[in-house]
């Protein structure tokens, strides 16, 4: 994966003063008294209000409804508050305030996605299920034979060429369908790891299947 | 091709793919560059290549810009 600096010239926009309203934002939210305290509070009416409008969006993954769906609005909308007033120096004025903020919502509704899952897990988390596999990835091998040898050929690679790490994160995310921010939250670990050893573990395979004269060796997509 | 679209798909990588982190860091920017149609993937192309291929993120970006009003991409 290659970095890409957000402002990394030639690459990106400068960083420039924020606009009014975000400027407006920030000198009430450093101020004193009654000015911060009512900036506080209106902060906390948007998060409240984005966050419901994300938790509903997301209701589906999350399996519960009402009372308990909107407590959890509530808590990502603290939970967020706390995460931007603590980072508040760290904001650039390269975005408007308001969606910079609502970023830590979003954070803390997938964090709390991911978690929640647990509370009524489905699947093992080591036990593999192969059977499944072209429901999975969706748009199944088109014809069977060659199929199954495909699919042969994949248990042998996520086998013989995958780390251990690699071939636990394939296994639950891949065959098992756990979703990668409830594995984070599994493992206790970062949704960049995971993914990172995903990436990898992708990499692998494909290049074991392609130098096995599977697939081919291709590995940008051009869009 | 593999005669297996979906497996084809998964396996593929895309080199300029920044991985979660970075793209979780410019979140806030890409999502008010798409909201202004001002070329968010042409200035983050890594970031746009994370967010086509991992779907927590894509969904944290597609909830930020429901959220500041910006273009519906569910479809």
């Amino acid at each position: 994966m290659m970095p890409e600096h957000p402002a990394a010239p030639g690459s990106a926009p400068e960083v420039r003063a924020a606009d009014p309203e975000s400027a407006a934002w920030l000198a009430a939210l450093t101020s004193t008294g009654p000015p911060r305290e009512q900036a506080l509070a209106r902060l906390h009416e948007m998060l409240v209000r984005v966050a419901r409008g994300e938790a509903r969006r997301r209701a589906g993954q999350l399996r519960i409804t009402g009372p308990e769906l909107d407590d959890l609005a509530h808590q990502a909308a603290a939970d967020a508050m706390m995460a931007i007033i603590g980072k508040l120096a760290q904001f650039r004025g390269d975005s408007r305030f308001t969606t910079w903020a609502y970023k830590f919502v979003m954070f803390e509704i997938s964090a709390k996605v991911g978690r929640h899952y647990w509370r009524y897990p489905d699947v093992s988390m080591d036990a593999g299920d192969w059977d499944r596999l072209p429901d999975r990835l969706g748009g199944g091998p088109a014809d069977e034979a060659q199929g199954r040898d495909l699919l042969a050929a994949l248990r042998t690679a996520v086998s013989e060429r995958l780390t251990e790490r690699q071939r636990r994160v394939f296994v639950a995310i891949v065959l098992n369908g756990v979703p990668l921010d409830a594995l984070v939250a599994e493992l206790g670990t970062s949704r960049g790891a995971i993914y990172k050893v995903l990436f990898d573990a992708r990499r692998t395979l494909r290049a074991e299947l392609a130098a096995n004269g599977y697939l081919d060796h291709g590995t940008v997509r051009q869009t | 091709m593999t005669g297996w679209p979906g497996l084809d798909r998964f396996l593929h990588t895309d080199p300029r793919d920044v991985g979660c982190d970075e793209a979780m860091a410019a979140l806030h920017v890409y999502a008010d560059l798409v909201a202004a149609d001002a070329g968010a993937g042409l200035r983050y192309p890594g970031v746009a290549a994370h967010l086509r291929a991992c779907g927590p993120c894509g969904a944290d970006f597609e909830g930020l810009l429901a959220a500041i009003g910006g273009p519906d991409l569910t479809d």
